[in-house]
């Protein structure tokens, strides 16, 4: 601490000063520093962490839901005494699918429709960062998200797994194919959903519209695939995973992986469809990122 | 640190308006007011300033940087407080500008320690806990203002800072403007198109309209005494007959000083000297009568708009202002071409 005061100024002791206004002279981290605090927000702030209490209880329930139902399928597994878990980690991914676009559906709009509709985009505009920044922390941190929300479970099931001594090296295997599955699940996703919630300032028409055109795709693509008879084992059927995000990714892995042995779960029916597959990905997460980034040019 | 705001020629067009035209401005430190009607190009010029949009020609620095290559060095030192609504309902006034000082490249324990420091300066107390969607207009814009100023920079710009705030809100954001430079050494662009708050607060007066410079100067010379003093006199106590007002017109006509009626019973006395005072008092005593009034007029920044006087205009260059002009190029001389047809209705865009 400073010296006591001089004897001159004793006499007013009793008063309490003012320190006024200081100025910073401490570093300034800049850009990059910027983008990754605006990333870790968007993180935390998709599973409400550092927001109302409110707005925590979806994508915990979610990710809490998904957990539990990884833990039952261990448990089941190992009180049958079974050699194999009773779902693959892929086909958990798959099967349990519409959660994860419950979560999306309701986060992604978190992360993009708030500060569109709150103009607090300006802001951030207004600091270091530039608008590229702005959409790569916000695709980084939903990709992320959901990558949290994917691993969570399956790393429940493959710790499971090992301590019940099912066999290390398939579950190894499968575990890691589950991984690039959910990487893949994760940035298809995020790019589709960040597109239309940055479309859409309203939270509510966001997830609406998020919901709509993952679900619904989904499900006229597996109408499409039972009309053309894959549900009796037409390869060709396959090839109406195109329609459909969730498919797309689930046939490109099981048809890479050799998974999915019986004709009823979806995979590219040939290395060509699984090429054309990937490229559509691919083609998809990029198309939607350069939209996303132009969305924010003219702000 | 000697220029804030240095711009040459700047000229922005967009495919159906030119918003900025050969704007050719130097701002020097100090509260400065960028006045014009809407549309007449003050957003436009600061988000060029910010460098977040770039001009179609014309070259400007902020902070001695350039607009056109170092953006991001220019909003690290500059704070920005837009003129519409941005602040999220559900989150806290204290969680939200710790993650914008985050935003602006301070450290998280820096983050938090400005905040607070800046949270009370700008006098949101206990209230900064709470979710913002409840709060006054007052104490929105007192966030805003807070979040411009948390990263210390250097310079501020404020976009229509009193918007929607009512008489006492608006002194008190006026007061808190003069302090953000008066006690925290930080310039300050304010723009509005409110004139008589200007008077009270800026220094030094940017006059833009339909994306040109009408004028720049200081506000003393925008409302600079002009050496003429209102005078009101009472009736004579008993004869009822005498027209007050004329005996003493003539009497300071005798007496050498020019004066001329103005309105209702007001005269208006041109200053000769510090003895002029003496020589009204002495009239209206020696009159009989009682001495109402007898004060300095000044002019008002409004008669720029109102009164389309290029004369009046023309004398702008008191030696108190800052802001001489760039030898060569000379933005305080008003083109009467521009100044004469816009002066009337100011209307909102440049055709060209």
């Amino acid at each position: 601490m400073s010296l006591p005061p001089e004897p001159r100024t004793a006499p007013d002791s009793g008063v309490i000063h003012n320190i006024g206004y200081r100025g910073y002279q401490g570093p300034r981290l800049g850009r990059s520093y910027a983008t990754r605090s605006l990333f870790v927000q968007s993180l935390r702030g998709a599973y409400g962490l550092g927001r109302s209490g409110k707005s925590k209880v979806l994508p915990m329930l979610i990710l809490g839901g998904l957990g539990a139902i990884a833990l039952m399928i261990v448990t089941a597994t190992l009180i049958a005494k079974q050699q194999k878990l009773l779902m693959d980690y892929t086909a958990f991914l798959s099967t349990f699918g519409l959660l994860i676009t419950i979560f999306l559906a309701a986060q992604a709009p978190v992360l993009m429709s708030r500060d569109l509709r709150h103009n607090t985009v300006p802001l951030y505009f207004s600091r270091p960062i530039t608008r590229g920044d702005y959409v790569r922390a916000k695709f980084a941190a939903m990709t992320a998200a959901m990558l949290i929300l994917m691993v969570t479970p399956l790393l429940v099931l493959y710790i499971g797994a090992v301590l019940g001594k099912l066999p290390f090296g398939t579950n190894t295997e499968h575990f890691l194919y589950a991984l690039v599955a959910a990487v893949l699940y994760a940035v298809l996703f995020a790019a589709i959903a960040l597109l239309i919630a940055a479309a859409t300032p309203r939270r509510g028409f966001g997830v609406a519209a998020i919901m709509g055109v993952l679900v619904v795709s989904n499900i006229l693509a597996t109408i499409a695939f039972g009309i053309n008879g894959g549900f009796e084992g037409r390869d060709s059927a396959n090839w109406v995973a195109l329609l459909s995000p969730q498919m797309l990714v689930e046939s490109v892995v099981n048809r890479t992986f050799g998974l999915g042995g019986d004709g009823a779960v979806i995979h590219a029916p040939s290395t060509f469809a699984a090429v054309v597959f990937g490229v559509e990905i691919v083609t998809i997460a990029v198309l939607c990122y350069v939209s996303l980034l132009r969305r924010y040019r003219k702000i | 640190m000697s220029t804030v705001i240095k711009t040459d020629g700047l000229t922005k067009r967009f495919p159906r308006v030119t918003a900025l035209d050969q704007l050719t401005v130097e701002v020097q430190p100090g509260v400065v007011g960028l006045v014009g009607s809407n549309g007449a190009g003050k957003s436009t010029l600061i988000k060029i300033l910010l460098g977040l949009s770039p001009a179609t020609s014309g070259t400007g620095q902020v902070l001695g940087l350039d607009i056109a290559t170092e953006g991001p060095a220019i909003r690290e030192r500059v704070g920005y407080m837009p003129e519409h609504d941005c602040l999220p309902p559900d989150v806290s006034a204290t969680e939200f500008v710790v993650h914008m000082a985050r935003m602006a490249g301070l450290p998280a324990a820096a983050a938090r320690e400005r905040t607070a420091d800046t949270l009370r300066h700008v006098g949101l107390y206990e209230e900064r806990y709470r979710p913002m969607g409840g709060y006054s207009t007052g104490m929105k814009q007192r966030v805003k203002l807070a979040q411009a100023l948390v990263h210390d920079p250097q310079l501020v710009l404020l976009d229509e800072p009193t918007n929607g705030l009512d008489p006492v809100g608006r002194d008190d954001m006026l007061a808190l403007i003069r302090r953000v430079h008066s006690d925290f050494g930080i310039s300050v662009l304010v723009t509005t198109h409110l004139l008589g708050e200007l008077e009270r607060t800026c220094d030094h007066l940017v006059v833009i309209d339909g994306g040109r410079l009408l004028r720049s100067s200081s506000t003393a010379s925008f409302t600079e005494a002009t050496q003429l003093l209102a005078v009101e006199v009472t009736d004579h106590p008993d004869d009822q007959s005498l027209d007050a007002d004329r005996a003493v017109r003539e009497r300071l006509a005798a007496a050498g000083l020019t004066v001329r009626p103005d309105g209702s019973r007001i005269l208006l006395v041109e200053m000769a000297g510090e003895d002029t005072y003496d020589t009204i008092r002495d009239t209206v005593a020696g009159l009989g009568l009682g001495l109402i009034r007898l004060e300095q007029r000044r002019h008002r920044v409004a008669e720029i708009f109102t009164a389309a006087a290029p004369g009046a205009q023309a004398d702008p260059a008191t030696p108190a202002d800052p802001a001489d002009p760039a030898p060569g190029a000379d933005p305080q001389t008003v083109d009467p071409q521009t100044a004469d047809p816009q002066a009337g209705g100011a209307p909102d865009v440049v055709a060209s």
